[in-house]
């Protein structure tokens, strides 16, 4: 792998995670009135046991972010915190920081998003290149419209209608949450099987949402590939029709499909999001949802962040593993 | 011509089915107009969680609205959400293509540069980003600015592309020898050819758009006095209806939403199949 291409990709994660941090500091400045400041303030006047803690909270954010300082000065602090991962504590839960109770909702995303992610892409590309194939069993041919028809719908709203149908009326699985009530989560045999039995309708409305659009991006590759020459010279070598398939026909339709993966990465995380809500996972997603409700903004803005941290770290490794699968990427120039 | 229209289009069914959903939205938008007073949509206006009647199609919700009234209220609204950000993404997207395909250089670089950052970073946390800045939730014209503000990303993107494509051929040649200037190459030649993509890539916006604008509502940061589709879900996840056997509540905005997107995604592959003649099925 050339350094110039790795020194460019880097470069590109850097530069997102410099645009999120300035964007994160310049917006509520821009109307004037600092809405974050604002926020502080009614949270302290709300009273209540943490009010103490507010007031110090208030004083540390004046002295750090206040009018006193030049713009420039509280910008280059603010881009220290951030790359320091200090966001503040939480106005709602003072005085946990914000950090702290994101490293707890965190491994919760990623799991789901990770495990859901690989086997809807999976599926997906599996599925839309035997779609391909004039030999294919019939049932498939059935199963691709309800698929396309899933794939137009909201991963939420189908989680919704999981709920209903599964959780509600069959109770096969339970309605929220992402272990029972009792238990504390720890790595151990039985609590990680209640995890697993908590997370399944979660997955199911991502995975049964998404493979659709990989289905049909891979039918759409395998399509245009399918005069080429290389399969051609491999069929008349007389290779068996499965190995044409699998060794020929597939890995070269896999490129476009792993540049559609670093792609589609940002809308899964969107959509996964809004599916935590609605399944009170234990997740950022709903950690996003109640710091929404309670106008915490610290929480927010260290949310938001990480979301797009965690997404640009995915992206980097997709974008470093992509030219050791396709030579032909390292030696073009760009 | 017409004969002609109406084979193709048999040829085509899905772009007709996707038609008809959105027409069976209109349709269910007009006719609710024309026999629901519009007035019930308020909270307030009668008992709360009452179950479907006949004097009461689709029941009432906790605060004690019309369902009925809020659907033919909401559904416009969410729709115009998604068109007007979607007419705006692919307007601004396509200028910025065209401006980027035909002068390239230092233009072509910018553009290029920001859609490829801005496409990595996922769009709906700058949404929110943007949302939370405003007070007291997004207003509906608020929300549709601030969904359009990502919009234009990925027409900007494909269409660039395709002009790209489109630039290399000979009948631009022979319009450039003949003296024609770029703007007038651009407005004559390339964009009636691209019409196909540029319509494709507007239902796909709108769709992004809607989904986009349900999304930020979902998550509570539209205006709670707003009836769109969104804002209802909002109050069903808020009131949990569903564990509480209020079905008639999530039905009428799940069905919507699924007809809409049902729709848009129909008319998007039968499009697809017009302008990407590769795709058509062997009859």
């Amino acid at each position: 792998m050339r350094a110039d291409y790795l020194a460019k990709r880097v470069g590109l994660f850097l530069l997102i995670l410099w645009l999120a941090s300035t964007i994160n500091f310049f917006l509520p400045r821009l109307g004037g009135q600092d809405p974050v400041r604002a926020q502080l303030g009614a949270q302290a006047a709300m009273g209540g046991g943490s009010q103490v803690g507010m007031k110090e909270m208030i004083a540390e954010y004046d002295s750090r972010f206040g009018l006193t300082k030049p713009l420039w000065e509280q910008y280059l602090t603010y881009l220290n915190d951030t790359a320091h991962l200090n966001f503040n504590f939480s106005m709602s839960a003072y005085p946990t920081k914000v950090i702290d109770i994101i490293w707890r909702s965190l491994p919760w995303t990623l799991t789901l998003l990770g495990v859901t992610t690989l086997m809807a892409w999976t599926i997906g590309t599996v599925l839309g290149a035997l779609l391909t194939q004039p030999n294919a069993p019939r049932f498939l041919k059935f199963l691709l419209a309800p698929i396309l028809t899933l794939s137009a719908i909201p991963f939420f709203l189908l989680g919704l209608l999981l709920i209903y149908l599964l959780g509600f009326q069959l109770r096969w699985f339970p309605l929220a949450g992402g272990y029972d009530q009792g238990l504390l989560p720890a790595l151990d045999p039985k609590i990680i099987a209640n995890m697993i039995y908590h997370s399944i309708l979660p997955a199911l409305s991502i995975i049964l949402a998404s493979i659709g659009f990989w289905t049909l991006g891979m039918r759409g590759v395998m399509i245009s590939t399918q005069g080429e020459d290389y399969l051609l010279f491999a069929e008349s070598k007389g290779l068996r029709g499965a190995t044409v398939f699998w060794r020929y026909a597939i890995r070269n339709a896999l490129l476009p499909q792993l540049t559609a993966l670093a792609l589609a990465l940002g809308n899964v995380v969107s959509g996964a999001v809004l599916v935590e809500v609605i399944f009170q996972y234990p997740g950022v997603g709903s950690l996003l949802y109640q710091s929404i409700r309670a106008s915490d903004f610290f929480m927010i803005q260290g949310v938001v962040f990480m979301i797009i941290v965690a997404i640009g770290v995915a992206t980097l490794v997709l974008d470093i593993v992509y030219p050791l699968l396709d030579p032909r990427i390292s030696y073009a120039r760009r | 011509m017409a004969n002609d229209t109406w084979r193709y289009m048999r040829r085509n069914p899905e772009l007709i089915v996707g038609l008809c959903l959105l027409g069976v939205l209109l349709l269910f938008v007009a006719i609710g107009h024309a026999i629901v007073d519009l007035d019930k949509a308020r909270p307030l206006s009668g008992r709360p969680l009452l179950p479907p009647s006949p004097s009461l199609p689709f029941g009432s919700d906790k605060q004690g609205r019309n369902l009925l009234a809020v659907m033919v209220i909401g559904t416009p609204q969410t729709l115009e959400i998604g068109v007007l950000a979607g007419l705006i993404g692919v307007t601004v997207g396509t200028m910025l293509a065209l401006t980027s395909a035909f002068y390239r250089g230092t233009a072509d670089a910018i553009i290029r540069g920001v859609v490829d950052v801005g496409l990595t970073i996922p769009g709906l946390m700058v949404l929110i980003t943007l949302a939370m800045n405003v007070k007291g939730g997004l207003s509906i014209p608020q929300m549709t600015l601030v969904v359009a503000a990502l919009a234009w990303l990925f027409p900007a993107r494909v269409i660039r592309a395709q002009v790209l494509s489109a630039r290399e051929r000979s009948y631009i040649d022979i319009a450039r020898l003949s003296g024609m200037p770029t703007p007038m190459i651009i407005i004559k030649e390339v964009l009636p050819n691209l019409m196909p993509f540029i319509v494709a890539s507007l239902v796909g916006s709108v769709s992004a758009a809607v989904l986009a604008s349900v999304g930020l509502e979902v998550l509570g940061l539209g205006s709670f006095d707003s009836l769109t589709i969104g804002m209802t879900l909002y109050w069903v996840i808020y009131y949990a209806a569903i564990i509480n056997s209020w079905w008639w509540w999530w039905i009428p905005p799940i069905v919507i939403i699924i007809i809409l997107f049902t729709g848009l995604f129909m008319i998007a592959v039968g499009l697809d199949e017009i302008s990407n003649p590769r795709l058509r099925r062997r009859a």
